[in-house]
């Protein structure tokens, strides 16, 4: 197994020049996910879906923009990865999450499951598409292409644990210059996803970001929803057992209602 | 004109991305995916049905269950293949069983359950049929003496897969990160069991001649009230991430459930042996098992859909365990 690659989006220097967008779609043939004006910032594509890897967010906010290029997070604890029923989703040696299009049978299940709203359906062609950290490129030793596009290194792609120690040094800089607000997101192998493959570095909380502020991979608590289904389901068999014991009793007065019977 | 984002926010305190969603809402399809999760269940809880009417000797309720078993996996199935995406793909769903997808274990579940109710019905209806046609579809003694035979075990194994069928769709939709469905995981199974116990218990009541139908009286109220019990529990215990059972077209179709499952199983036992209120008993049970799937679903969606049931749960959360850190003594005092 190669080293576990990863993304570090540092969102202080971002431009908002959606080049990492463009390159996305360039490399990986991805479909047009239309052209709409949002009125609402200078973000025209919204949210990541399957044919929106990388996403450009704008938040206009007093005195400053916030820009931010959201990807597929490539989970240490993928919840996609463990609901996918005909193993589509699977890990690959540089520790990245990715949908096997062949395989994919389009049940949908990866896509209320994942905690950050990543994955989805492309309901023309019927599967589920997310960004693959350009498994091909990085196959063939290259560098994904929204990190290669990036004009001003806001998106960085190498080894995870160099980019961790890269990201700590610059919360520590951008501490010292008094942009006290700057915080990593996704970067603890402690959260409740076991860390994120592509993790950030934020000016305000993540939820301004549109990213959840404390995820958590839904099949942790799934030994615990097999348990009470377990419960659930011996509860049915006694109650037909018990429906049946009731036979033996037929003349109990309030099940006969005698008042109801056709003489 | 919208200034700043903090305007589109609903509460104080809750921030988002101009109020759009966090995570992906479900994209189950209605009718398919609230009738599956129906059929399943009433499917699974009729296989207990038929095998312990079977053993009990009410073999006309047990021969209607097994048809109620079998058409509900079979039509069920139906539903589930027309919901894919790439519907001629669907045997990828046996390509691998994974215990962490509910969705692989209820595809194995299904596929063992079918069968099984399959043969179980196929038992039951060729004593129905005239003789020569069965000669003449089944070579020799067959039809006769080893199809019942086939039928009875393969009906008793029903009454195993027949739980899980009916159990497994409340995991299904819980192992999401739906907050609606995540939160109700302790109830969504008992919630589920329930009220396919009592679909299995009105199909009884109203295919079986009403002298037998005793049992599937019983299994319907006791199904009803489990059902009840279980939506009453969920809805007082989860606080912010329960709201979509209680608002808007869920709220409405919970509602509608709770009436028309209640009615419907408490007048079950009492319906004796009058036809018009079996008939109405069974009709309102099945009516509420409906309700309560397309309500499910629909609460999921607005789940969804408000990022408020994302974020605020889950900044409380963090808050919580910011606060509980134990301060570092070494640190200089703020």
């Amino acid at each position: 197994m190669a080293e576990r690659m990863g993304f570090f989006t540092d969102t202080s220097v971002c431009i908002g020049c959606k080049a990492c967008e463009v390159a996305c779609k360039e490399w990986n043939d991805v479909p047009d996910d239309g052209f709409v004006f949002r009125a609402t910032s200078y973000d025209n594509t919204g949210s990541l879906g399957a044919d929106t890897w990388r996403h450009v967010a704008f938040i206009e906010q007093d005195g400053r923009w916030l820009m931010s290029s959201d990807v597929c997070k490539h989970c240490t604890q993928a919840a996609c990865l463990d609901v996918c029923p005909t193993g589509a989703l699977f890990r690959t040696e540089f520790d990245t999450v990715v949908v096997q299009p062949d395989i994919c049978n389009g049940c949908g299940y990866c896509v209320p499951a994942c905690p950050y709203g990543v994955i989805d359906r492309r309901e023309r062609d019927g599967r589920a598409w997310k960004c693959t950290m350009c498994y091909d490129r990085l196959r063939g030793g290259m560098e994904p292409a929204c990190a290669k596009a990036c004009p001003t290194d806001s998106i960085q792609f190498g080894p995870l644990d160099e980019l961790r120690e890269r990201a700590e040094a610059r919360v520590e800089r951008l501490h010292a210059d008094g942009v006290l607000e700057a915080r990593l997101y996704g970067e603890s192998p402690d959260d409740g996803v076991g860390g994120d493959g592509a993790f950030f570095l934020l000016l305000d909380e993540p939820e301004t970001y549109g990213l959840p502020p404390d995820p958590v991979v839904t099949t942790r608590d799934l030994p615990d929803m097999w348990r009470w289904a377990g419960g659930a389901a011996l509860t049915l068999a006694g109650a037909v057992a018990v429906s049946f014991l009731r036979v033996s009793f037929p003349r109990v007065p309030f099940l006969q209602a005698s008042f109801l019977r056709r003489r | 004109m919208a200034r700043r984002q903090d305007e589109m926010v609903p509460e104080a305190g809750f921030r988002s991305y101009y109020g759009q969603p966090v995570i992906k809402p479900p994209i189950w399809h209605e009718p398919h995916m609230p009738a599956y999760l129906y059929l399943g269940g009433l499917s699974g809880a009729a296989s207990v049905l038929a095998a312990t009417a079977h053993l009990s000797g009410h073999e006309r309720l047990g021969a209607a269950s097994r048809m109620a078993a079998f058409v509900g996996a079979s039509a069920g199935s139906v539903f589930l293949v027309t919901e894919l995406g790439r519907p001629e793909r669907f045997l990828n769903m046996l390509r691998l069983l994974k215990f962490t997808s509910p969705m692989s274990v209820g595809s194995w579940t299904l596929a063992a359950h079918g069968g099984l109710t399959a043969i179980a019905a196929a038992a039951a209806v060729t004593p129905l049929l005239p003789a020569p046609m069965v000669s003449r579809i089944l070579p020799g003694c067959l039809g006769g003496r080893v199809l019942p035979f086939i039928g009875d075990a393969s009906a008793m194994a029903s009454a195993v897969t027949g739980p899980i069928m009916a159990t497994y769709t409340a995991v299904l939709l819980a192992d999401t990160a739906v907050p609606a469905w995540h939160e109700a995981y302790r109830e969504l199974p008992f919630l589920f069991a329930g009220s396919a116990l009592a679909s299995a218990g009105a199909v009884g009541m109203l295919s079986t001649p009403r002298a037998e139908a005793a049992p599937a009286r019983a299994s319907a109220a006791l199904g009803a009230v489990m059902e009840t019990a279980a939506g009453i529990v969920m809805e007082s215990r989860l606080g912010l991430e329960g709201e979509p059972y209680r608002r808007g077209k869920a709220g409405l179709l919970m509602k509608a459930s709770r009436v028309l499952t209640l009615g419907g199983g408490l007048l079950a036992p009492i319906a004796g042996r009058s036809r018009a209120l079996t008939a109405l008993s069974g009709l309102a049970i099945t009516a509420g098992a409906l309700c309560t799937r397309f309500g499910l679903l629909e609460a999921g969606r607005t789940s969804a859909a408000d990022p408020r049931y994302t974020v605020v749960p889950q900044r409380e959360r963090a808050e919580a365990r910011r606060l509980t850190v134990v301060p570092d003594p070494a640190a200089p005092p703020p």
